[in-house]
């Protein structure tokens, strides 16, 4: 680690610091810290506002995957602006682009600064497209509403005939206002907010949260409840990534594959069900331990159930990888190289499919993946192809996780008494979601009420990459490389 | 009268079938899926659906926007007249030729209405099929020419009931290229897809409603049906049976020949738009071949049985070509 680590306070994954302990720097000291740490092989991921009488404070939390280490840092109270990281760190302009939203911080120097949720009045952020010239261009506007049955998003296409010179994504409609809804908390209204971020990540919001909680309050959940969270993470990443592989071959009209996978999507989801009586794994995790057990009798069953889910799903990505006619459309479709992905901080299956290893499993380990580990799945290329490749590695791997972990249940309670959250601490937790990490950052006030709540979403960072496989390919593309990514827009939009 | 009685019978045959088809397809992928699936006629119960609906018409598009639809339906059902079913109905000299452009105002009609819109999905959807287009409208008639060098007539009677020569092989894969390509099947497009940025054809129809789509849906499906009796009748020797078996023959093989898009469309991802070129290509040069096959071929006796047989002198010269 370099020199400027003094003046960060280095945390674990699901622990804690007294906002006091948090070192303090001018603001442009602190940009000048991140910038290092992110040179240095660090990643942001967080960079937020926190409102002091004073003005505002930005609290940064830089990764050093390489060290398991969470770096935090935070301003000196200010207003006005500051000269942005952008410049010098890509990965930072969307964080720069909400600091400005949130908090009217400007972000000097910031090459694009726009909204990322909401114009300057109330609606979504639709305002001020990035335009291609020329008599030969033409703009394709395509969303909110879609032909078919799926989030609103806006994206704003520049074209030269079939080529994508360039898109630009505009979200915002489903944003609910989650992070100012927390504050106040925690109370009964906390879980189903958490919950419900983004709702095919319950398992990974709901883990980070209970880590924050957990952090804060100095507890560790009982080994029960983390080997029960770890399944109930990896059978959502099976789940999700078995509905993809469906839908990329349905995007591809290759039918065998995209009917079987939805049918397997199902029985996985019902294997969570089993668990915990939701087929989303609302109600399974909560801040001190679970809420179910697994008793010998249902273990069996599980294990019964998922090995049939695991075989046919074997089957049906058989024949997706055999199809000569999928191999065409996959490979080299929707590019991100590997140093775009570093560039702009991409996470998760779309960071691993670009060869960069990131997991936040292998990386910041915390509860049961400390003890079983689950292999990093990565594959070179960038394109769709290596995405679905790392999804089915993955879902090979965890489904191998699986089999191997519901027989062997540790002993014990599954839940312990939750004391009150800490006063004036800062929390942090990281969660490999199936789409990538999933960051939950805490800062408590004075009564251990939550003053400030961060979450950020993989989706957030990943949008971008998106963008990026993009350029320069045929429009029709897109909705294969948007699939291939699959982003949360609630997610995004908290 | 017996005309006018055949004239409507004929009508009512190409009109009522046709939805059948695009239900065959359905029911093929739906079982090789392991599905249920909609029901064989669901395209008939849509069709009356939206024959009750009415029309929501978008206040920037003109007159065009529903007259393309109805010239073009109107065009498709000249082009399924004029092909021969059996005895009797409309034959003249030339009429092939009017077949490749009635088909041709059709796909004119349709894109005329799609770009009315002024919208920019129905633009690109509109690009799109003309670009196909270009290619697959030369392989149909590289493959009429081929069936019209064969016969040495331009009459679709003529052309389509004698046996075909040595070259069908040849013209049935390239005209089946084109049956997949003409009426957006996989792998030239998706008719199921509901991502607009890949659509090709029902992207050019997204503005349509209630009788006009009506209209648009079962124009389409008349196409298949004109397209799957074209490639039968220049493949199996119609002429050379009885009544009842060539008609027995001919719905057999429009049956196969939608249960094989239906399995194409199970097995087949769809291509990328770039490799679309290639494919059609390929279906032109099939059909090249067949026409140099029954262009040449006589000369070295391949097929002097089969026009010996037919007595083909009664067909008019064709390029200065005689058998």
């Amino acid at each position: 680690m370099n020199a400027n680590t003094s003046s960060t306070a280095v945390l674990g994954n699901g622990s804690a610091v007294a906002w006091r302990d948090v070192p303090e720097l001018p603001v442009q000291q602190l940009v000048d810290l991140a910038a290092g740490q992110i040179e240095n092989g660090g990643r942001l991921c967080a960079w937020f506002g926190v409102n002091e009488p004073a003005g505002v404070r930005i609290v940064a939390v830089i990764a050093q995957d390489a060290e398991n280490a969470l770096l935090v840092a935070r301003s000196e109270p200010f207003s006005g602006g500051y000269e942005a990281l952008t410049p010098r760190h890509a990965q930072a302009h969307l964080f720069e682009r909400e600091l400005w939203e949130q908090h009217g911080i400007e972000p000097r120097g910031h090459p694009w600064l726009k909204p990322v949720r909401r114009d300057r009045g109330d609606g979504p952020a639709v305002v001020d497209f990035y335009r291609v010239e020329g008599s030969e261009i033409h703009e394709v506007a395509v969303g909110p509403v879609h032909a078919g049955i799926i989030e609103p998003g806006h994206f704003r296409f520049q074209c030269a005939g079939e080529e994508v010179l360039h898109l630009e994504i505009a979200l915002g409609y489903q944003h609910r206002g989650i992070e100012e809804a927390l504050v106040n908390g925690p109370d009964r209204r906390t879980w189903s907010r958490v919950e419900t971020i983004a709702g095919d990540s319950t398992v990974a919001h709901a883990t980070a949260h209970a880590l924050v909680m957990e952090a804060l309050a100095n507890v560790e959940a009982p080994l029960k409840a983390q080997w029960l969270r770890a399944i109930g993470l990896e059978l959502e990443r099976v789940a999700n990534h078995t509905g993809d592989l469906g839908a990329l071959a349905n995007d591809v009209a290759f039918l065998p594959t995209s009917s079987a996978c939805g049918k397997f999507r199902g029985e996985f989801l019902n294997l969570t069900a089993l668990i915990c009586g939701n087929r989303f794994g609302r109600g399974l995790v909560r801040a001190g331990g679970s809420r179910f057990d697994v008793d010998t009798a249902r273990s069996k069953r599980f294990a019964e159930q998922l090995r049939a889910a695991r075989a046919g799903v074997e089957e049906a990505a058989g024949w997706l990888w055999d199809a000569a006619s999928v191999r065409a459309r996959f490979e080299g479709t929707g590019m991100v190289t590997g140093e775009q992905a570093a560039e702009i901080g991409l996470v998760g299956p779309a960071a691993r499919a670009c060869g960069l290893v990131r997991d936040v499993r292998y990386d910041h380990p915390a509860g049961w993946h400390r003890f079983a580990q689950v292999p990093v799945a990565v594959w070179p290329g960038g394109d769709v192809f290596a995405r679905a490749r790392v999804r089915w590695l993955e879902i090979q791997r965890s489904g191998a996780f699986l089999e191997e972990q519901i027989e062997g249940a540790p002993e014990g309670e599954e839940r312990v008494a939750m004391p009150e959250p800490g006063p004036d601490t800062l929390a942090v937790a990281l969660v490999e979601g199936w789409r990538g990490e999933t960051c939950h950052v805490a800062l408590t006030g004075a009564r251990g009420e939550f003053r400030r709540y961060k979450v950020v979403d993989p989706s957030f960072h990943n949008w971008t990459g998106l963008a990026l496989a993009l350029r320069g390919q045929a429009i029709s593309d897109f909705p294969l490389c948007n699939k291939s990514f699959n982003l949360s827009y609630c997610g995004f939009d908290v | 009268m017996s005309l006018f009685i055949d004239t409507v019978l004929r009508l009512a045959g190409w009109l009522l079938l046709a939805p059948l088809i695009p239900g065959v397809i359905n029911k093929v992928k739906a079982w090789v899926a392991g599905r249920r699936g909609p029901p064989v006629f669901q395209l008939y119960y849509d069709l009356a659906k939206l024959w009750r609906k009415g029309v929501v018409l978008s206040h920037v598009v003109s007159p065009m926007h529903v007259a393309g639809v109805a010239v073009g339906w109107v065009a498709l059902v000249g082009a399924a007249m004029l092909l021969p079913l059996g005895e009797g109905g409309l034959a003249f000299r030339g009429d092939a030729i009017l077949f490749v452009y009635l088909l041709a105002v059709a796909r004119f009609c349709t894109a005329l209405a799609a770009l009315d819109t002024g919208s920019a999905f129905e633009g690109m959807g509109a690009a799109r099929e003309v670009s196909y287009a270009v290619l697959a409208e030369v392989a149909v008639i590289t493959g009429l020419v081929a069936l019209a060098v064969e016969s040495g007539s331009l009459s679709l009677s003529t052309m389509l009931t004698p046996s075909p020569g040595a070259g069908v092989a040849l013209l049935g894969a390239g005209l089946f290229i084109v049956l997949l390509a003409e009426n957006c099947r996989v792998p030239f497009d998706d008719p199921n897809t509901h991502l607009e940025l890949t659509m090709v054809h029902e992207v050019m129809v997204l503005d349509h409603s209630g009788p006009p789509l009506a209209a648009v849906l079962h124009g389409a499906s008349l196409k298949l049906l004109i397209f799957s009796v074209l490639l039968a009748e220049a493949v199996l020797p119609l002429g050379a049976m009885p009544a009842w078996a060539a008609a027995a023959a001919l719905a057999g093989a429009v049956l196969a020949i939608a249960i094989g898009v239906g399995l194409v469309e199970s097995f087949l991802a769809r291509f990328a738009f770039r490799r679309v070129p290639l494919l059609l290509t390929t279906a032109f040069l099939l059909c090249l071949f067949a026409l140099l096959t029954a262009w040449k071929g006589s000369e070295f006796g391949v097929t002097e049985s089969s026009v010996a047989e037919r007595g083909a002198p009664a067909a008019e010269p064709f390029f200065g070509w005689r058998p």
